[in-house]
């Protein structure tokens, strides 16, 4: 039996006068490949930015491994290192090289000496086929494989959760598969993921639950195979039949 | 004497040749001087002025940082606001008489400068820090850096390199701004020029020397600092290591 990791109880969140998030109630286990799907606007990604307190929640609450993220002794350094984040903009460090970027989270949050940190983060460039390019920076490779080095660099933490915002939305079409593949690869090793796509092909084929959100609820939590094949809710039909007629 | 343009221009420069030397020495310490600490001052103080203040930050804390916000913002409107040719007379003649601090001018010119650029340099950094992604800020909070770490190894390096033209016009401002001191008798370029045409009644012929010294000093230090900005530009492309077709580019760093 896999062992709760993430519980988010109550969870609102709002924008001034503007409510993204209502009352969501959501649990996450190790070894979950959980995808997030809804329209824009759903609160998806404020969901997950909560989760890593890029966003502060207006009320509610958030545990790790039971304890409550926002009591005021917990590190959230720490927390943050157990839990990483995948942008849709990648969001590298331009001013620090491919292998930089996955040395320094290692050695300032960490405390890795230089070393055991550069040979961790070789490995994992080399899993995510980017140890040719260590030496370049940011600015010098392409979206795709931005995105491979961003993955490497969260996974350069030894993180317990990987949440992943978008990770493909910003890529040009033939760049997508190398970034899904990595996360499907990653997916079969144990990860525990939470990815907020629009792609449905990853969402039913990789992850073992998905996540249904509108206008800032859960609307449903089921399998792919319930999920795709028999939705229970109208809306996540609509949703869904918006997505097939595309 | 001397009856020409030229031939006054020659007689001063052979005479004071070395007092004009020693005039711009100063002058290019003081700036130099002045423009470096200003900027550690400027840097310092725009980093704990973006320190965030967040709703449930402890109370000590918050109002920690709402002083320290408050006494910058204070220390920039005043010094951003007020000559220098002022601030000096107000800062050298007012710590003798209120503290009878006994500051050589030089102390003193060394202290106004940097403070005085520090107020601009605040704002210089604090518009730099603004101007990088925000995307930036929350990797490096995503993997559990720090504010103080998040600033010191990835927003300020990229801050510094977008401000580096800012820097250097405030270098060059201060070359040139340094000649106020001269109402403290600070013996920079200016001070030493004043006295020499004093001396012969010769304005002209000596402040069109004097002139040409602070154009070179301010067109070599424009010219250095744009060499460093291209340097720190970087290349746009990049060679894969182990390429087939590249012989150079072999692979580095113990991949395999």
């Amino acid at each position: 039996m896999s062992e709760n990791i993430i519980s988010v109880s109550h969870l609102e969140k709002s924008f001034g006068g503007n409510q993204v998030l209502r009352d969501i109630d959501f649990k996450a286990y190790t070894g979950d490949v959980i995808s997030i799907i809804g329209s824009s606007g759903s609160g998806k990604s404020t969901l997950l930015r909560c989760i890593n307190q890029l966003e502060k929640p207006t009320s509610g609450a958030i545990f790790f491994h039971g304890k409550n993220i926002q009591d005021p002794g917990f590190s959230l350094s720490a927390y943050r290192a157990k839990v990483g984040m995948v942008f849709q903009n990648f969001n590298l460090f331009n001013n620090l090289s491919v292998l930089q970027n996955c040395v320094v989270g290692q050695v300032k949050v960490l405390n890795r000496d230089h070393g055991t940190a550069a040979k961790r983060a070789l490995e994992i460039l080399e899993k995510v086929g980017m140890s040719q390019y260590i030496e370049a920076k940011p600015a010098q490779i392409s979206g795709g494989q931005k995105q491979r080095v961003a993955i490497a660099r969260a996974l350069a933490m030894d993180p317990e959760v990987l949440l992943f915002d978008e990770p493909t939305s910003a890529l040009d079409p033939e760049m997508v598969g190398e970034v899904l593949n990595v996360m499907g690869t990653l997916a079969k090793s144990g990860l525990t993921m939470l990815v907020v796509t629009h792609e449905m092909d990853f969402a039913r084929e990789v992850s073992n639950r998905i996540v249904f959100m509108d206008e800032g609820v859960i609307v449903e939590d089921a399998t792919p195979e319930e999920m795709f094949v028999n939705p229970k809710s109208e809306r996540t039909k609509a949703f869904l039949n918006r997505f097939r007629n595309r | 004497m001397p009856t020409t343009f030229f031939e006054w221009v020659l007689f001063f420069a052979d005479k004071y040749g070395l007092y004009f030397l020693q005039g711009a020495g100063t002058t290019l310490l003081i700036a130099s001087f002045g423009t470096i600490t200003g900027l550690a001052i400027g840097l310092v103080v725009a980093v704990l002025r973006t320190v965030p203040i967040e709703a449930n930050d402890p109370a000590p804390r918050k109002i920690f940082y709402t002083v320290i916000r408050w006494i910058f913002v204070a220390y920039i409107e005043i010094f951003r606001g007020t000559p220098m040719i002022v601030q000096s007379m107000v800062i050298y003649y007012g710590s003798a008489e209120l503290w009878g601090l006994d500051m050589s001018p030089m102390t003193a010119a060394l202290f106004i400068v940097s403070i005085n650029t520090g107020a601009y340099m605040a704002e210089i950094a604090r518009g730099g820090i603004i101007s990088i992604d925000k995307g930036q800020y929350e990797a490096a909070q995503s993997i559990g850096m720090t504010h103080t770490q998040t600033m010191l190894h990835i927003i300020l390096p990229q801050a510094l390199r977008n401000i580096l033209p800012s820097i250097g016009n405030e270098f060059v401002v201060n070359i040139k701004d340094t000649s106020v001191l001269n109402v403290i008798s600070v013996t920079e370029l200016f001070f030493m020029s004043k006295s020499a045409a004093g001396t012969y009644m010769r304005y002209f012929e000596v402040f069109f020397i004097t002139c040409v010294i602070y154009f070179v000093l301010t067109f070599s230090v424009t010219r250095i600092l744009l060499f460093i900005e291209k340097k720190m530009r970087g290349s746009e492309s990049f060679v894969i290591h182990g390429s087939q077709t590249v012989p150079h580019a072999v692979i580095k760093g113990g991949a395999r």
